[in-house]
């Protein structure tokens, strides 16, 4: 009986708690290999942040040079994004977060990128307990430039032409660790599920949150005898507790996992939920997780949750006592002083 | 500080009918880390309360303590502040390099000296003064262990006596040194340099010429070295973020402006700072931060030296080809690599205005004075973000960190300019924007800064290849349209530097180019020539590059032209020849002082007079 000629009305179109679909949170195509952990990254990304409802204008993305470093054009495209140099990112987020303390510093890296010649600068960002979030995405390998070790890379791992590491690599989580980071996790590119909730809790956290991924490269490092690859982290993967994020506008009480359960609280009022595997862990307890990632290495497993959770330490925002808002649109009567400052000056110096 | 007692004195008898007044030069021999420093200021200061013209440069070692310092101390009733070469007045404390700086004096000159280094012996044409500073200083400084501190203060009372220096203005010089929280340090130096002066008035008849005598030049004016002054300017231009490296002789420049922000950028109520100043890991660090910081809309700023600018560059490459503004600062010392880390130059010039790799260009500002410091540095602020690129300040160290008589800062006429920024009110109405198109024909592009809250605010920033939409790309002709399109911005530029100070002379067919501290030396050289060889000439000085049209006129109009620099590759005439025509260039002739002391006059004069065949 209808003629046809009125459709139906399309769906209503999916939207986050801010009205937003996930297209506002996506970027352009990647250019990155088939098959690159580092796309799984991305799309994670773009999940955790569509689904927390974060505005997305509010994100401010960084990067040094490599793979990894391309690809904060792949997503948050209503976000801007600056792509630095090689190692030298630490310092142009320090400097953008400085000038605006609004923003969520979003910062993607690689291994070649942080733990060659950026791990001054890594240091001294976990030092500062500059807060943003810096994903490490690790795959043991210089990729850009067709496949040299990188400092993460284990010993006796092996190049695609058969060359054994023979130097020890840099743990960035342990590094992290020691020196001041207030959120520390390591994941993998291909757990989706962990790394979906370490990425939000990263989010909630106000302070330094590291997150070393790692993330294979399909082209240079997936080869038999990588410590970097799919089928070695499948092997290999030792994963140190069940995570679940709860965002402080759900409640909390519902759907309480079976066995042991923890709950820290992270500045927001959202809530990491830890449910015990294994073994008791506490992630609140710095040394017992240096112990943790140094048994992991002793035993060639590849230790992956959350790390360590500090909420109660300031962030070098808080230790400047930077005024609440932006400096950089701060007006000129509170950025020049009055003529009456000048005149004061000048007399003490006749 | 109430035991002031002095009357008007007499001068000292037995001096000669000849005398030389305010047109002299004092030089202090001591070692570092012996309070001179002090001792020197309060010098200068009475001297300058005096109204006399008055310039103090100091010759330090790169060191904490126990190497040899010297401080000059010109007082010129012409107003001549550039070094003199001569030295008629010497104070010699340092046993280590006493003999040397007595033997290097001129016939006449007159020597107050440490009397157990016995001195007088050396030669029989000078005018020397004996003072047992040891016995002099015990009575007055109960406490041994200050002794070597206070033991200085006392050639104060003795230089005064001599030269007929005001005691009472060394002690308000004093009061004014240490400021009211160490009225006791203030009250044990007075005591010394009392006792200096006693001394002398008991036991010398001055014989030599040099004395002092009440003008009336120096009213209103301040006193103040180059880095405070762009630490002032740098506050006053309303700057937010400052990211730094210690460095000599950067250093003093955001110290002293870390004392200026903590007094006068917090929040009266809250006490929120309105800045924020970070000492970085190193000047990677510190450059990358500022660009940081003046991407997302800061007024940001570094201070370094010359080896802090060779780590800089590939982060002033970046800044100049994503166009993010940044003040840079760099207090100029002497070169290659360490170099002399304490003595002055004028030797990144060249390396600055090409800095980075692949074709890069940088503007640069030449103060040569305290004023200058800082009206400069409110300009290159505003410099910065409207051309949206790295602006380098170039001042050195004989400038920084020496104290000049200046008049006091003039406060900023003009608001402040923030350049081309889009809000999310301006897109609303605009439905979209292009980050690297040139709009307005002046090669300048719209930016927006991160957090701006519209669907349409964000692009991508980056070093590598990009289209006018901030894209990547490797496509040739994109990539040529964006670098011509900086390289006309960089002609724009031109209308917009500092323009530089010309001084005609209409009988002169020979010109003087020179920038920032040569300035005293070039001036006071014009008048030699004229004075003592009757050659007129004209003078140009450069406040800024790239050029401007003045500084092309200034060379057709005369026959030949001197370019006077502070390093050895003269490094000013190397970026002109980059540029300017043949017809032009033929003219250039080069005059270069790169010893590391600032310039002096007779230098630039007698290279001149050479060239002339005079």
């Amino acid at each position: 009986m209808s003629t046809g000629t009125t459709m139906a009305p399309p769906p209503p179109k999916k939207v986050n708690r801010i009205g937003l679909e996930v297209l506002s949170y996506k970027g352009s195509k990647t250019t990155l290999c088939a098959g690159c952990g580092h796309n799984a990254i991305s799309e994670r990304i773009v999940e955790c942040f569509y689904e927390l409802g974060i505005e997305p204008y509010s994100v401010a993305k960084f990067s040094g040079i490599g793979c990894s470093s391309k690809s904060p054009a792949y997503f948050l495209g209503l976000a801007h994004g600056f792509n630095a140099v090689h190692g030298r990112m630490p310092a142009i987020a320090t400097g953008a977060i400085l000038a605006n303390r609004h923003l969520m510093g979003l910062g993607v890296t690689g291994d070649g990128d942080t733990a060659s010649i950026g791990l001054g600068q890594f240091m001294h960002l976990v030092r500062r307990n500059m807060p943003m979030i810096y994903i490490i995405e690790d795959n043991g390998v210089y990729g850009l430039t067709k496949g040299q070790f990188s400092a993460t890379a284990d010993v006796g791992s092996k190049l695609k032409t058969g060359t054994p590491n023979d130097l020890p690599p840099f743990d960035c989580c342990a590094l992290a660790l020691k020196w001041g980071a207030t959120f520390v996790a390591r994941s993998f590119s291909g757990d989706k599920k962990q790394l979906q909730a370490i990425l939000k809790t990263a989010i909630a956290h106000q302070g330094l949150s590291v997150i070393d991924v790692v993330s294979p490269c399909v082209t240079f490092n997936d080869h038999e005898g990588s410590t970097k690859s799919y089928s070695y982290m499948k092997e290999h993967d030792s994963v140190l507790h069940e995570l679940n994020f709860i965002p402080s506008y759900e409640d909390i009480t519902v759907e309480i996992p079976e066995g042991e359960v923890r709950d820290v609280e992270m500045h927001d009022g959202s809530h990491l939920r830890i449910r015990k595997l294994h073994r008791d862990y506490d992630p609140t307890d710095r040394l017992s997780a240096l112990g943790v990632l140094e048994e992991a290495e002793k035993k060639g497993e590849v230790l992956t949750g959350v790390l360590y959770v500090n909420t109660s330490k300031p962030t070098f925002l808080e230790l400047l006592k930077l005024a609440d808002e932006p400096l950089a649109t701060l007006p000129e009567s509170r950025v020049r002083p009055p003529q009456i400052v000048l005149d004061e000056v000048m007399e003490e110096l006749r | 500080m109430s035991t002031l007692e002095v009357s008007p004195v007499e001068p000292l008898s037995g001096q000669s009918g000849h005398s030389v007044v305010n047109d002299f030069s004092i030089q202090v021999a001591t070692v570092n880390g012996s309070g001179s420093q002090t001792a020197n200021t309060v010098l200068m200061r009475a001297i300058f309360q005096m109204g006399i013209p008055v310039s103090g440069k100091n010759m330090f070692p790169s060191n904490i303590a126990g190497l040899p310092t010297w401080f000059t101390l010109r007082a010129s009733k012409h107003g001549y502040i550039g070094r003199r070469k001569e030295i008629d007045f010497l104070v010699a404390m340092n046993p280590e390099t006493a003999r040397e700086d007595v033997m290097k004096l001129d016939s006449g000159a007159a020597v107050v000296y440490d009397e157990p280094l016995k001195l007088s012996d050396l030669r029989s044409d000078l005018h020397f003064y004996p003072v047992p500073f040891d016995k002099l200083v015990a009575p007055v400084c109960p406490e041994a262990k200050l002794r070597k501190l206070v033991r200085n203060m006392i050639y104060d009372g003795v230089v005064a006596r001599l030269l007929d220096v005001e005691m009472e203005e060394v002690h308000k010089a004093l009061v004014k040194q240490f400021g009211k929280r160490k009225a006791k340090a203030a009250e044990l130096n007075w005591g010394a340099a009392q006792a200096g002066f006693e001394y002398a008035s008991k036991t010398f008849t001055k014989s030599d010429p040099y004395r002092v005598e009440r003008m009336n030049a120096t009213a209103g004016k301040i006193i103040i070295d180059g880095n405070s002054a762009c630490a002032l300017g740098a506050m006053f231009a309303g700057v937010t973020v400052v990211t730094w490296y210690p460095i000599t002789p950067s250093s003093s420049l955001v110290e002293s402006l870390i004392g200026y922000m903590k007094r006068f950028r917090h929040d009266p109520e809250t006490g929120k700072a309105t800045y924020a100043i970070v000492q970085a890991e190193d000047e990677l660090a510190s450059i990358g931060m500022a660009i940081g910081a003046g991407w997302a809309g800061a007024r940001s700023m570094t201070a370094t030296a010359g080896p802090g600018i060779s780590l800089m560059s590939e982060f002033i490459g970046l800044g100049y080809y994503a166009e993010v503004p940044a003040v840079i600062f760099d207090v100029e010392r002497v070169g290659p690599s360490t170099g002399l880390p304490t003595r002055t130059q004028q030797g990144d010039l060249l390396s600055t205005a090409l800095l980075s790799h692949g074709d890069t260009k940088h503007p640069m500002f030449f103060p040569c004075s305290p004023e200058e410091c800082f009206s400069m540095a409110i300009d290159a602020f505003n410099f910065a973000e409207q051309f949206q690129t790295p602006v380098f300040i170039m001042t050195d160290l004989d400038l920084g960190m020496n104290n000049w008589m200046a008049d006091p800062f003039q406060y900023p006429e003009t608001p402040i300019k923030r350049g081309k920024v889009l809000t999310a009110e301006d897109l609303d109405k605009l439905g979209g924007f292009q980050r690297y198109k040139d709009l307005d024909g002046d090669g300048v592009g719209y930016r927006t800064l991160p957090g701006t809250s519209h669907p349409k605010a964000a692009y991508f920033t980056r070093g590598s290849g990009h289209n006018e939409k901030a894209q990547y790309t490797e496509r040739e002709d994109d990539y040529i349209n964006n670098m011509d399109r900086l390289a006309h911005k960089f002609e724009v530029m031109r209308q917009y530097v500092p323009a530089p100070v010309v001084d005609l002379n209409p009988r002169a067919s020979i010109g003087l180019i020179a920038f920032g501290t040569s300035d005293y030396a070039v001036r006071e050289s014009c008048d030699q020539l004229k004075d003592e060889y009757d050659v007129e000439a004209s003078y140009l000085r450069l406040k800024a590059y790239p050029f401007t049209e003045q500084m092309l006129d200034f060379i057709r109009r005369h026959d030949r032209v001197y370019v006077v620099e502070q390093n050895r590759d003269a490094q000013l005439l190397g970026l002109m020849r980059l540029e300017l025509d043949p017809e032009l260039i033929a003219k250039l002739r080069s005059v270069r002082y790169y010893g590391g002391l600032p310039l002096d006059a007779r230098t630039v004069t007698d290279e001149v007079v050479r060239q002339e065949g005079k």
